[in-house]
């Protein structure tokens, strides 16, 4: 199942007119936070799906709590956006909630009448490689 | 009313001249009357980051494409278009974009199938404007609508499609202008793309690979015309009476290639296959070429 706080920003988006919805988009795009001291980008893993330099760091703490990073240019404000939506839906949950969060979790978001299916498809990329770091850190 | 041509001597060199404006004459020309700037990007959020002061932003996708049927909008919704964001037939168009001006050229095109004279693209496009430190705002411009007139798309002069291809396999020049990697069929998409439902990989028949960043400098402006000669007349050898035919995956960079073989080098029968390797490379019985394998079917 989709986790409440990503549930939230779901419905948020689908519940929100049409021509709203780019604009909120790009509200998350800004408020991405960005990388904490300590992190370096050429350290963490490349979503070689994304087309634009983008990167995704997991940390699984002894509670089993998903800590997100990520890092992402000015000049790719979509695929900031799909992180700030990410960041504030996933951010703090435990390994099970990030695991069982569906992969096309964003189809209710009533993006794709405005984003094409290649373009939209990064959001998925990202849950992807976020998952496969989580699996790689516990097991 | 049109404006003023921009008389830069590194345009004079184009067959069309006209076709193409500096950053230094669009800085000069902001918000002459009759001139129109439109931003059309991939990035679909770019535009509201900030843009050129006045631009409106063009959509490939929601403005360009109709909703439901994979074809450009029909003449009325085109016209709709046009009008809200104030153009008439009369104005001239500057499209600029990211990404080298792919989408800016593709919305050149689509407006050229609708038959708008004056469209223009902005040489080097969005990532030269920045990097020159020129002004951009997020204020978005609310220009008085205008009663743009419903006129024909002309889907025959500059626009193939599959039968088109098929029929000119062995009689024309095709251009594939995607990667070499696309081309031979090791990949279906771009490099670091993801996937977008292509089944089956490699190119159509006797089509050439001339990747179309090879008509571009780093600075996403147009390599000189003897540069481009170099590539596409004495290395390819195309002719400007040639019937060409580009494509690419989903037509955009293949716009690109269209607007140098057509606008830059003077080519007068220039189509751009649009349906490109997504309609290709899903389509039934089509023969394939890939390296190692001979044409099927």
């Amino acid at each position: 199942m989709i986790p409440p706080a990503l549930q939230e920003i779901v419905d948020e988006f689908a519940t929100m007119p049409k021509e709203m919805r780019l604009p909120l988009l790009l509200d998350y795009a800004n408020g991405l936070p960005p990388l904490p001291d300590g992190f370096d980008s050429s350290e963490m893993q490349r979503v070689a799906e994304c087309q634009t330099p983008f990167f995704v760091a997991v940390e699984v703490d002894a509670d089993r709590r998903v800590s997100l990073f990520f890092d992402a240019p000015p000049e790719a404000p979509t695929t900031r956006g799909y992180a700030g939506v990410l960041a504030e839906g996933l951010d703090g949950q435990d390994v099970d909630a990030v695991l069982g969060t569906p992969a096309a979790f964003f189809t209710g978001m009533g993006l794709s009448e405005l984003i094409s299916p290649l373009r939209l498809r990064g959001m998925g990329a990202i849950l992807a490689a976020i998952k496969r770091q989580v699996v790689a850190q516990t097991t | 009313m049109s404006v003023a041509l921009d008389p830069a001597p590194v345009l004079s060199q184009f067959a069309h001249p006209e076709r193409l404006v500096t950053t230094e004459w669009l800085a000069e020309h902001l918000g002459d009357p009759g001139l129109v700037v439109a931003e059309s990007d991939e990035d679909v959020l770019l535009y509201d980051t900030g843009h050129i002061p006045g631009a409106v932003k063009i959509d490939w996708h929601t403005d360009l494409n109709d909703p439901v049927a994979r074809d450009y909008v029909d003449p009325e919704a085109f016209a709709d278009l046009m009008s809200r964001k104030g153009i008439t037939p009369d104005t001239t168009i500057v499209f600029y974009g990211d990404n080298f001006n792919w989408w800016a050229a593709y919305a050149l095109w689509v407006c050229s199938l609708f038959g708008h004279a004056d469209v223009r693209l902005l040489d080097g496009g969005r990532a030269k404007w920045l990097a020159e430190g020129r002004p951009t705002t997020t204020d978005v411009p609310a220009p008085a609508r205008t009663d743009y007139p419903v006129t024909p798309r002309d889907d025959t002069s500059i626009r193939a499609f599959k039968d088109d291809v098929l029929g000119h396999i062995g009689n024309g020049p095709l251009v594939d202008v995607r990667s070499p990697g696309e081309y031979s069929g090791e990949l279906t998409h771009m490099p670091d793309y993801p996937q977008e439902g292509t089944l089956r990989a490699g190119h159509i028949p006797s089509a050439r690979n001339v990747p179309w960043k090879r008509a571009a400098n780093d600075d996403g402006t147009f390599r000189s015309v003897d540069e481009l000669n170099a590539i596409y007349r004495d290395e390819q050898g195309l002719s400007p009476g040639d019937d060409v035919v580009a494509y690419c995956r989903i037509g955009e960079r293949s716009s690109h290639t269209w607007f140098v073989l057509t606008h830059l080098l003077g080519f007068e029968n220039v189509r751009n296959y649009d349906g490109s390797w997504c309609e290709w490379g899903n389509a039934v019985r089509v023969p394939i070429e890939k390296p190692g394998h001979p044409v099927r079917p």
